[in-house]
């Protein structure tokens, strides 16, 4: 079908891959992504929390360094799991936000207009769309949290010796584990929500809603019962415990409740208990499962009336 | 009326058996809920471009959405190119292109940045796509409006944007659903002339739906009409019509009443319409010639002599008076 030659014919030529061809949607996604100045300066303000580890983690090396600004920081900021797990939550963070302003659209846009019956009637699953609506967020999320720390790890590992690598291994995976299940997690939410909310202000709102006020009503119900499971419906606390519990510094008791007397004085003393690891892994698991039926449900060529 | 025969005179042409068929119905039923749309269709559609016609609720679109794999079959199944659309999906996906009756595209997209993704998602590598969906868009006509968003396109545009799409890839089978739906009459002839242009080339076949009988009359040599879900008529065009060639409209000039008389004796029917027009119905056995030698013996001139064709809108409205539902 040559521009000169204004017939029609049929394509001959090599196919790439089936296995590979979710990826096309991820990388004509980044081009519109990109295109917005405004995203890509905060894109890039996110790796600022990177550079400040980098940097720490390099002074705790540099001996000449480490004298001239006559502080300790081996002893200020020790560079252990708890260093990883700060900055990986620091980083969790400006995820949510990436999340937030790239994932809305996605799938909402092509419901909108109607285009989901051309991405279906080709050699392109539902699966497929799904999956690599996914790894636009999966992959951009990933590029600033878990690979960045990983990388950061081998820095350290680097510096401080082999040693050191084989005993901390184990932060490694934590790392990737905890970076994973966060990307994962905002990428279904925010596929879910793109698919049933046509319109991206409204979608980016919902997103932003079913983070926040859930947190708020179960810092309401921690205050009034005077418990620690309100953090059962927190997607922020959940993965906070989660992620805790794969750096090994997570603790139930975060807090204690003072019975006192007509006097004020203490007569009892009841712990605080944060919901168990297991609780917060499983309602993490159902979420994700809810939005997987969801999208299951939402993600069709067409809607078939019954 | 013997459209049943004329289709199984069609579906037994020694040349066409051997190749599998553009697209071959067993038993396919489709029901939504309890609400059966589609009812046991069975034939095989052999044509180069199909006319998909029937009323509003025949289940035209479905047919489309469940041979796309849109919709799976309660009962049944189809082959695409011999390949079952349940089992291979995949592979008759690559094989076929889609234009959808609405409006569908990418928004924020330029045309050709839309073709070139819907051409990679075909399986075609970045390269190939991106100079196929060039060509595609000169190809339809939107060469030079390429690099404009889709949401700027007019109606006409956004409808030549989706044939762009449907053929970037070259599919072997293109399905046309309202391919002219809002187009106004200059714009109508040109996607016409495209459609004409792609099956003439000989590279793909066309399932052409629409309501317009027009459209397919201009542009199919079979047709499928559907009626509540059921294959009312199968049937190529040009069979058909001929089929009714023994229909003759006669204009003549000179003794009318002594040529009606010999047209009498000779076994023929007729009718008359005006004074120098006549409708004869041919009888087995009898030819046009014997019709110019009655002329010569009555000495009457026959100054214009027609075989009376069946438009498709006679086929369709007998369809939908008298289906059959089934080939």
């Amino acid at each position: 079908m040559a521009v000169y030659e204004q017939t029609y014919k049929r394509y001959a030529g090599p196919l790439t891959p089936e296995w590979s061809r979710f990826l096309i949607i991820p990388r004509h996604a980044y081009r519109a992504v990109f295109n917005s100045k405004l995203f890509t300066a905060f894109f890039v303000l996110c790796f600022i929390p990177l550079l400040v580890q980098a940097i720490l983690i390099y002074l705790h090396h540099n001996v000449s360094a480490i004298a001239i600004m006559q502080i300790n920081v081996r002893e200020l900021v020790p560079i252990d799991a708890f260093f990883f797990q700060t900055f990986i939550n620091i980083q969790g963070g400006f995820a949510f936000f990436v999340a937030l302003l790239v994932g809305p659209p996605l799938v909402s846009r092509d419901l909108r207009n109607n285009a989901l019956p051309l991405y279906l009637c080709r050699p392109f699953s539902r699966t497929e769309y799904v999956v690599g609506k996914m790894s636009v967020i999966l992959i951009l999320l990933s590029l600033m949290t878990w690979v960045p720390q990983l990388l950061l790890f081998l820095f350290q590992s680097y510096l401080e010796g082999f040693a050191w690598f084989r005993s901390n291994l184990w932060i490694a995976s934590a790392i990737v584990i905890g970076g994973v299940v966060w990307a994962l997690l905002l990428a279904l939410l925010s596929q879910t929500v793109s698919a049933l909310v046509k319109w991206r202000v409204i979608a980016s709102a919902v997103l932003l809603g079913i983070f926040f006020i859930p947190t708020v009503f179960g810092e309401f119900i921690n205050e009034v019962f005077q418990t620690r499971w309100g953090h059962i419906i927190s997607l922020g606390a959940l993965m906070k415990n989660a992620t805790a519990g794969l750096f090994g510094t997570f603790e139930r008791a975060t807090g204690v409740m003072r019975v006192t007397d007509f006097n004020d004085i203490v007569i009892q003393e009841v712990p605080l208990l944060e919901p168990p690891l297991w609780a917060s892994w499983t309602v993490l698991f159902l979420v994700c499962a809810v939005c997987l039926a969801l999208l299951s449900w939402k993600v069709k060529a067409y809607e078939v009336v019954r | 009326m013997a459209l049943p025969a004329t289709v199984q005179e069609e579906l037994i042409r020694p040349q066409k058996v051997n190749e599998p068929a553009v697209i071959d119905l067993h038993g396919l039923s489709v029901s939504f809920g309890r609400r059966p749309i589609l009812k046991n269709l069975r034939g095989d559609l052999r044509g180069k471009a199909i006319g998909l016609l029937g009323p509003n609720g025949a289940g035209k679109t479905t047919l489309i959405h469940t041979l796309l794999g849109f919709h799976h079959p309660t009962a049944g199944t189809a082959q695409i190119f011999g390949h079952d659309i349940i089992d291979h999906a995949n592979q008759i996906k690559s094989l076929i292109g889609y234009m959808p009756e609405r409006d569908a595209f990418i928004a924020k997209m330029t045309a050709v940045h839309f073709v070139r993704l819907m051409g990679e998602l075909s399986g075609l590598p970045a390269e190939a796509a991106l100079e196929r969906a060039h060509e595609a868009l000169f190809y339809v006509g939107l060469g030079e409006a390429r690099y404009r968003k889709l949401e700027t396109y007019s109606l006409g545009m956004k409808q030549l944007a989706k044939l762009a799409q449907a053929i970037v890839h070259g599919p072997r089978l293109i399905f046309l659903d309202e391919p002219t739906n809002g187009l106004d009459p200059p714009a109508r002839l040109r996607m016409i002339k495209l459609i004409r242009e792609i099956r003439d080339s000989g590279q793909a076949n066309i399932l052409l739906s629409s309501h317009l009988l027009l459209d397919v009359e201009e542009c199919c040599d079979e047709i499928l009409i559907l009626r509540d879900g059921q294959i009312a008529v199968y049937c190529n065009l040009e069979e058909e019509r001929k089929s009714n060639r023994k229909f003759l409209m006669l204009e003549i000039r000179g003794d009318q009443k002594r040529f009606v008389e010999a047209l009498t004796n000779l076994g023929c029917d007729y009718a008359i319409s005006t004074d120098s027009r006549l409708k004869v119905v041919l009888q087995e056995g009898i030819d046009v010639r014997d019709l110019y030698r009655l002329a010569a013996e009555t000495q009457v001139q026959i100054r214009r002599l027609s075989y009376k064709r069946d438009s498709l809108e006679d086929i369709f409205l007998k369809a939908m008076e008298n289906g059959y539902g089934g080939l």
